[in-house]
């Protein structure tokens, strides 16, 4: 299992805070978790569409598409950031 | 030495930077930097904003950069507070504070710590103007003050 944190608009637009998915066989990356929140069709698509610039973080370090994603790792997903 | 603190309460910038140069005769300046809620953006009126952020990451994110900052530039000390919560115009919203020796290394170190915290920590504001609620928009700009000092290393 992952357990995928959502942030600010995207919590929103997406209606979850928190989740646990269990890793499927095959997706190891982030961009193959984004791949199967996309599959969920309707606000998750939209959501995470390209367009968005969703940023995504793996165990609290920023992370890119193509970073790993190990079972018991935190994700999380959120659109770039406005602090300071 | 450094901190990082995220907190709902307001700061008092005299007493911090009091405490950051308590005892330390070697510290021959110290820069500090202040944000402050504006009363319109984007062409509209701001009644109050929400900043929330991702616990943790916060942190973590605030203290890489700090690390960054000390590893670039001779820093003694450096504190990071970052409000979260509802804000108003007029409100302190963020304060960075960095001890050198000099003011030249003071003055870059609080800089680029205020740069690469405006585009790499969790932070997300979202504001209460006539025409609803909504999400503030990442600025190009602030993308561009980061990569300025990328070109420099």
């Amino acid at each position: 299992m992952i357990k995928v944190l959502y942030f600010a608009g995207l919590r929103e637009a997406t209606g979850c805070a928190a989740e646990s998915l269990p890793l499927p066989d095959g997706v190891a990356d982030v961009q193959g978790v984004i791949d199967l929140l996309r599959a969920r069709g309707g606000a998750w698509a939209e959501a995470l569409a390209e367009a968005k610039r969703v940023r995504a973080a793996v165990n609290q370090d920023l992370a890119q598409g193509q970073s790993a994603v190990r079972d018991g790792d935190e994700l999380a997903f959120f659109p770039p950031v406005t602090g300071g | 030495m450094m901190s990082v603190r995220v907190q709902h309460e307001d700061f008092d910038v005299g007493r911090e930077i009091a405490q950051l140069r308590q005892g330390n005769p070697q510290i021959g300046a110290v820069a500090s930097f202040v944000g402050v809620v504006r009363d319109l953006n984007e062409g509209s009126a701001v009644a109050t904003m929400t900043l929330e952020h991702y616990p943790g990451m916060t942190e973590k994110a605030v203290g890489k950069i700090i690390d960054e900052a000390k590893g670039r530039w001779q820093v003694y000390d450096a504190l990071v507070i970052h409000r979260i919560g509802t804000l108003a115009p007029l409100d302190q919203i963020v304060l960075v504070v960095v001890s050198s020796a000099h003011r030249g290394d003071a003055f870059a170190a609080c800089e680029f710590i205020m740069d690469y915290l405006k585009t790499q920590a969790p932070f997300w504001k979202k504001e209460e103007t006539p025409g609803g609620a909504r999400w503030v928009e990442a600025r190009a700009s602030d993308d561009e003050a980061a990569q300025r000092w990328q070109q420099k290393s």
